[in-house]
C-alpha cells in the first residue's frame, strides 16, 4: 500500500529488511528538507519568527508522541538518539542509584543487544543480578512463568514489545499488571514494534519506553525515552550542558531544568524532530489495524509459500508480527543474503544483535525477512521463486 | 596464475564443502586464536603448531561462510611447510590482493582463487579473516 509515496520503490528493490530500518516516504523528506531550507532555527534560543516557528513545532511533536503511546503528560516525553541511548538513559541514569547488589532484572534471551549490554555493565558496576524469563519451544516468551521468578529483591522487568529475531508479541497488558502486582519498574524496548502496533504504556503500566524513529518511517538519529513523570525526575542526566540548566554560577551552584528538558543537552536532532512527527502522523493515517493486518497477509502468504520448498526451515511460523526468519538447510545465512541480493531482495543475515538468542535456538545465525506497509503479495512471491533457485547459491556467490 | 571463473568456483566449493583440516583436536603446543566477524558472525578458530620458524600444522573450526570457511581452508593448505618469514610474505600478498593492492600472485597458488572478492566489498572480511588469525598467531610465536 502507498507506494507512490517511497521513491525509493522506483529502483526495483525489494526492500525486507524493515526490522534494521525502513525506507522514509516523501512527506517525511519534505518535512526534514523543509525545516533546512526555509526555517533553520535552533529551539529554545531565540525571540525571531522562525525560532519561535521551531520551538513550537518541536515541543508539538512531543504531543503527537504522547498521544501515539498515551502518555499522561508532553513532560514524559524525552527526545533521544534513538533505542539504545534511551535504555542506557534508564539503566545509567536512574537504576544505577536506585538499583543495590544482589538486586535482580528480568530480561530474555531474546533481546537486542541494547537491552542486554547495558545491564551486563551494570551488573559489573554494581553487582546487579540478571535472570532470564525462559522461552517456549517455539522461541517466544513463556510469560506464565515469570511471576515464579520472582522474589524480594526482583526490582525490574526490562523487555522487548517484539522480539526483532523471532518477532513474538509480548502481553505488555500482562506483564504490566505482573508489575503492578509486584512493585516492579517495567522497561519496554518498543524498536520493533512502535510503527507496527498499538502501544498503550499507561494501561499496561509501563514505567520506561524507548524507541526509533527510523523504524517507524522517520529519520534517523531520532528517538524516544518515556517515562512516568515521577521517575524521570528523579532520573540524572548523562550529559551535561547548554539547553539543559537553568543556571550555573561560578561557585559551582547550579539548577537544572525541569523534565524532559534537563535530558536535552546541547543543540538536539531538530531536523529530526520534525521528520519524526510527520512519520507519526503518516502512520495514524493509515492506521495501525490496516498495517498489522497487511503485514500478517504477507507472512502468512511468505509461510505458506516457504513451506513447499524442501530445504528451508522456518524458525518462527505462528508469531504475530511481520518477521519471517528461516535458513536454507545447509547454507550460511549470509551467503543466503548475499544471493537474494542478486535479484534485488534485502535480507538480513547473522545473529541480529541478539547474540544470546542462539544459546535457545542452537544456531548462531539466521535470514531475517521483515515487511513492512509498503511491501507486496508479488514481492514476498519474488522471495519464494528465489528461493526455489537455491541449488544456485554458490553459482551466484562465488 | 590464470583461471577461468568456473574452475576458481569449483576450488572455492570444494574447499567450502570438504574443507582442509577442519576441527581442532590438538596438543597444547598449538597456538590458538579466535577470530571473529561482528557484522556477520563468521566466527572461526585456528590453532597452529609451529616449531623452529616453520609451520608444522595447522587447523580450524568455527562457523562461517562459503568465502570465509573456504578461505580458511586453502590458507592452512598454503601455509603448512612454510617459515614464518615466507608465510608473512604470503600473508601480506593475500591482503594486499583483496584490498586492491599491488600484489605478486606468484606468492600466493591457490589463494589466486579469491583475487575477484574485491568486487564484493561486504565479502573482503570474510576472506581476510583466517589471515588476521593467523597473523595474530605468528605474532604471538614472535613475542
Amino acid at each position: 500500500m502507498n507506494r507512490d509515496d517511497f521513491p525509493i520503490l522506483n529502483s526495483g528493490v525489494i526492500y525486507f529488511d524493515n526490522g534494521a530500518t525502513t525506507f522514509k516516504p516523501k512527506c517525511v523528506v519534505e518535512a526534514v528538507k523543509a525545516y533546512y531550507e526555509d526555517y533553520t532555527a535552533n529551539a529554545h534560543r531565540g525571540d525571531y519568527d522562525n525560532s519561535l516557528r521551531v520551538d513550537k513545532m518541536y515541543e508539538e511533536v512531543r504531543n503527537k508522541v504522547r498521544n501515539l503511546i498515551n502518555a499522561e503528560k508532553d513532560e514524559e516525553i524525552v527526545y533521544t538518539k534513538g533505542t539504545t541511548e534511551s535504555i542506557n538513559m534508564v539503566v545509567f541514569g536512574y537504576l544505577a542509584k536506585k538499583l543495590k547488589k544482589g538486586d535482580e532484572v528480568l530480561l530474555s534471551k531474546s533481546e537486542h543487544a541494547s537491552n542486554v549490554l547495558p545491564w551486563i555493565i551494570l551488573q559489573e558496576k554494581i553487582g546487579i543480578v540478571i535472570k532470564y524469563i525462559p522461552l517456549r519451544e517455539d522461541f517466544s516468551l513463556n510469560d506464565d512463568l515469570i511471576e515464579d521468578m520472582i522474589n524480594e529483591k526482583t526490582k525490574v522487568i526490562s523487555l522487548a514489545h517484539v522480539t526483532n529475531v523471532i518477532g513474538d508479541v509480548r502481553n505488555l497488558q500482562k506483564i504490566g499488571d505482573i508489575c503492578k502486582k509486584h512493585n516492579l519498574l517495567f522497561i519496554v524496548d518498543a524498536a520493533q514494534s512502535i510503527g507496527h502496533l498499538k502501544v498503550d504504556v499507561q494501561e499496561c503500566n509501563v514505567s520506561f519506553l524507548a524507541f526509533s524513529a527510523h523504524k517507524m518511517l522517520g529519520p534517523t538519529g531520532i528517538g524516544v525515552l518515556y517515562g512516568k513523570y515521577d521517575l524521570l525526575k528523579e532520573m540524572d542526566p548523562l550529559t551535561y550542558g547548554g539547553g539543559m540548566n537553568a543556571f550555573f554560577e561560578a561557585d559551582c551552584s547550579y539548577e537544572l531544568k525541569d523534565v524532559p528538558w534537563k535530558f536535552e543537552a546541547g543543540t538536539q536532532n531538530i531536523a529530526g524532530v520534525i521528520g519524526m512527527g510527520r512519520a507519526i502522523d503518516y502512520i495514524l493515517e493509515i492506521g495501525f489495524d490496516k498495517i498489522h493486518q497487511h503485514e500478517m497477509k504477507l507472512k502468512n502468504l511468505a509461510i505458506q509459500e516457504l513451506k513447499k520448498i524442501p530445504n528451508i526451515k522456518i524458525y518462527n511460523e505462528k508469531t504475530e508480527s511481520g518477521i519471517v526468519t528461516f535458513n536454507i538447510d545447509k547454507v550460511f545465512s549470509q551467503d543466503t543474503a548475499v544471493f537474494l541480493n542478486r535479484f534485488k531482495i534485502a535480507v538480513r543475515s547473522g545473529n541480529h544483535c541478539a547474540k544470546i538468542l542462539k544459546d535457545e535456538i542452537g544456531i548462531t545465525n539466521t535470514c531475517r525477512a521483515s515487511f513492512y506497509l509498503y511491501n507486496t503479495e508479488e514481492e514476498v512471491m519474488a522471495l519464494v521463486a528465489a528461493l526455489k533457485r537455491q541449488d544456485e547459491v554458490y553459482d551466484h556467490i562465488i | 596464475m590464470d583461471m577461468d571463473e568456473k574452475m576458481k568456483r569449483d576450488i572455492i566449493l570444494e574447499h567450502y564443502q570438504s574443507p582442509f583440516h577442519k576441527g581442532i583436536d590438538v596438543e597444547e603446543n598449538y597456538i590458538k586464536v579466535n577470530s571473529r566477524n561482528a557484522s556477520c558472525v563468521d566466527n572461526i578458530n585456528v590453532a597452529a603448531l609451529i616449531e623452529d620458524g616453520i609451520i608444522i600444522d595447522a587447523r580450524f573450526e568455527g562457523d562461517a561462510c562459503a568465502i570465509c570457511t573456504s578461505a580458511t581452508s586453502v590458507m592452512i593448505k598454503t601455509l603448512i611447510g612454510k617459515t614464518l618469514p615466507e608465510a608473512e610474505e604470503i600473508i601480506t600478498n593475500f591482503e594486499n590482493m583483496i584490498n586492491e593492492k599491488d600484489y605478486d600472485s606468484s606468492k600466493l597458488g591457490e589463494l589466486n582463487v579469491y583475487d575477484t572478492v574485491y568486487r564484493q566489498p561486504n565479502r573482503k572480511t570474510c576472506a581476510l579473516l583466517p589471515f588476521r588469525a593467523m597473523r595474530d598467531i605468528i605474532s604471538r610465536k614472535n613475542d
